[in-house]
């Protein structure tokens, strides 16, 4: 395998989780929810698929315990945002500050035990291929699930009536709510799913990225989620690519600091956080686009007339 | 079963008063099955947590000393949230404020004046609301979410100071551990009241914020300005309020008062600079804020009871043997029934029993 081939797997080990979170929270704010607890619903699927991965003996086992551990944890924001109508903002922050509590207390035990990595499926024949067989048809189950995401999400939104319908309901909730569409559960289903996707993600941290526990392992990267949503101007393909940049920038500081390129860890380490600040702007300084792109309802409540 | 919410025609001034207390109630109440949970006495455990440390002289001090940086910063976040400006880096804030307050300890160790410690807490006040400009000239100037520019830039701050006790201002004779020189007496915030415990005047400097918020909030233009422009940017318009110059108003000042209270806690607690100065001060304010329903006084009160739950978790780690990660929990729940209580204020919760109904759907 050459260094290109393996810088590239790293790329994608750690692009993956950010599309896959962020393929979940766009369908949730595509629906109007701004969902600012991404950080804290991954940590939790982090949490849960090691520790079902550590019982059961079975990394799969672990996945579908992170997935169900996000979506879960999304429903209490699902409750409190869309049934109480609390404010988005700062529920969200409450699932994260919630999320970092309940996993760091769960996840005490399982400090420093050796983990279970979730190992690469290998295409027959595929894999073969030179260059791109090693790359994409050795992958792990994650990597196949963020492409298919990626075209589900796709076709979801702008190709079905229920896709219509929930981005009906997040440009105008009022209106879709006089049409006949149910706005509260269109929501509750898109805000599920942007769990499960956010506990997936978290799963791939704890079984592929680094297969271990740590404590505030996802580090910002739910937070990197969203900015995500807003650089890709809550495109779906525009998040896979926005994913693999913030990949890619990530690995490459992880290599300049091994190569030692006479600039402090610290620094190159600040390297994502500085990237999504600079994208960020370069992203939103034209109103009229952003305005133009964002969903009208995101982050308003909806309470129906009666 | 369903819940439906119907909209109260005026604000409920019960509910009000009620709800944070409602919210405690409700987190005791979930913090006594989860220690169930955990297999512990769920009366002794709150106990432990929540009375033991009210009882004894030198944790109250440690009380007044935990609550000093979470009401400095809360008084500060209340503004610009009633501002509808969504600062969540203090946490990035109290960081920087206490890196440019110890330049004069750290750097300048030779000169000694009583000018020092006055001189250190304005240049911490200065360096939070600096660092506050980033994510206010971005939203101001660029439109950027000032959420995430805000978030992120905590962690810089964090990465920052990191690099610089590691490098530069490690303490020559220290050992090689991550540490700064100590400060001399002369920047050391001082104690309160020397013979009873170490508290000190962080607590005052809270205090004395918040009142003086409640006074500008109150009786003033600027207060009104702020929650005009807060509740609707239009109406603010044509009042002739800027919303551009509040963005700055609302970043400058609760950065300020984030790096107020980075430098007091350096000084007064510390003692030097290390790596990790802070369990989350900043963003726990952020609960602080909203449970104190973003009134200084009220956030005075909660101050008061997010310190405790810091102590508590301390407490209960050492005499029950449960996580100290425990506390964030506690301060997860305890937000998340502020916020649903809330609820209360705004709307009636009628629970409807039965599955059918006509007309809504």
């Amino acid at each position: 395998m050459s260094i290109f081939e393996a810088i590239l797997l790293t790329v994608i080990t750690a692009s993956t989780p950010l599309v896959i979170a962020a393929l979940g929270e766009l369908v949730a704010e595509r629906s109007g929810v701004l969902n600012l607890g991404v950080e804290g619903m991954m940590i939790m699927g982090a949490v849960a698929a090691f520790a079902g991965a550590q019982m059961s003996g079975s990394p799969y086992i672990g996945l579908i315990c992170g997935i169900a551990a996000g979506a879960l944890f999304s429903l209490l924001f699902g409750f409190l945002t869309l049934t109480l109508v609390a404010n988005q903002v700062a529920t969200g922050l409450a699932l994260t500050i919630l999320g970092l509590g309940v996993s760091g207390m769960l996840g005490e035990s399982f400090v420093s035990v050796p983990g279970i990595r979730l190992s690469p499926i290998v295409f027959p024949f595929l894999s073969d291929i030179p260059v791109i067989g090693s790359v994409l048809f050795r992958q792990d189950l994650t990597f196949y699930l963020s492409i298919a995401l990626l075209i589900g999400v796709s076709w979801f939104l702008f190709r079905s009536r229920a896709g219509l319908k929930l981005r009906a309901i997040g440009d105008n909730h009022a209106s879709a709510h006089a049409l006949g569409i149910n706005v509260i559960r269109t929501r509750y289903l898109a805000v599920i799913f942007g769990g499960a996707c956010a506990g997936l993600a978290g799963a791939q941290l704890s079984l592929v990225y680094t297969p271990q526990w740590v404590e505030n392992m996802s580090s910002g990267r739910g937070w990197i989620t969203l900015a995500l949503v807003v650089f890709a101007s809550w495109r779906p393909l525009r998040v896979f690519a926005g994913g693999y940049l913030f990949g890619a920038v990530t690995i490459l500081q992880l290599h300049a600091q091994a190569f030692g390129i006479g600039i402090p860890a610290q620094f190159l380490s600040m390297l994502p956080y500085a990237a999504t600040i600079v994208v960020l702007v370069i992203i939103s300084h034209n109103r009229r686009t952003t305005l133009i792109n964002t969903p009208a309802s995101l982050g308003k409540a909806f309470v129906p007339e009666r | 079963m369903r819940i439906e919410l119907e909209k109260r025609p005026q604000v409920s001034k019960l509910y009000a008063f009620v709800s944070p207390l409602l919210a405690l109630a409700l987190t005791l109440i979930a913090g006594a099955i989860m220690f169930a949970i955990l297999g512990k006495d769920p009366i002794e455990a709150l106990d432990a947590f929540f009375i033991e440390p009210l009882l004894e002289v030198w944790s109250l001090h440690e009380l007044a000393i935990k609550a000093a940086p979470l009401i400095l910063i809360a008084v500060g976040l209340s503004v610009c949230y009633r501002s509808n400006n969504w600062n969540i880096g203090a946490e990035g804030q109290f960081t920087v404020g206490a890196i440019t307050g110890s330049i004069l300890p750290i750097v300048f160790t030779e000169w000694h004046s009583p000018m020092v410690l006055p001189l250190m807490l304005i240049m911490g006040a200065i360096g939070g609301a600096l660092f506050a400009a980033i994510p206010a000239l971005l939203k101001a100037h660029f439109n950027t979410n000032e959420i995430l520019t805000s978030l992120m830039l905590v962690y810089i701050a964090q990465l920052f100071l990191d690099w610089l006790i590691r490098g530069r201002w490690r303490n020559p004779q220290g050992f090689n551990f991550p540490e700064s020189v100590s400060f001399p007496p002369e920047a050391t915030l001082p104690a309160i009241w020397e013979e009873s415990g170490r508290a000190h005047w962080a607590f005052i400097f809270a205090i004395v914020a918040a009142v003086l918020v409640w006074f500008m909030m109150k009786y003033t233009l600027k207060g009104f300005e702020i929650v005009v422009l807060g509740q609707s940017e239009r109406a603010g318009r044509f009042a002739g309020f800027s919303s551009k110059r509040m963005i700055w108003f609302g970043f400058l000042f609760s950065g300020a008062l984030a790096g107020l209270a980075g430098i007091s806690e350096v000084s007064g607690s510390i003692g030097h600079l290390q790596p990790a100065i802070s369990p989350g001060y900043g963003f726990t304010a952020i609960i602080v804020a909203f449970l104190g329903r973003l009134n200084p006084l009220g956030i005075i009160l909660s101050g008061l009871v997010l310190a405790l739950t810091y102590l508590g978790g301390e407490a209960a780690q050492l005499s029950i043997g449960v996580s100290d990660k425990v506390t964030r929990v506690f301060q997860g729940l305890l937000l998340f029934f502020v916020l649903s209580c809330d609820t209360l204020i705004y709307y009636k919760i009628r629970i409807i029993w039965s599955r059918v109904r006509g007309g809504a759907a």
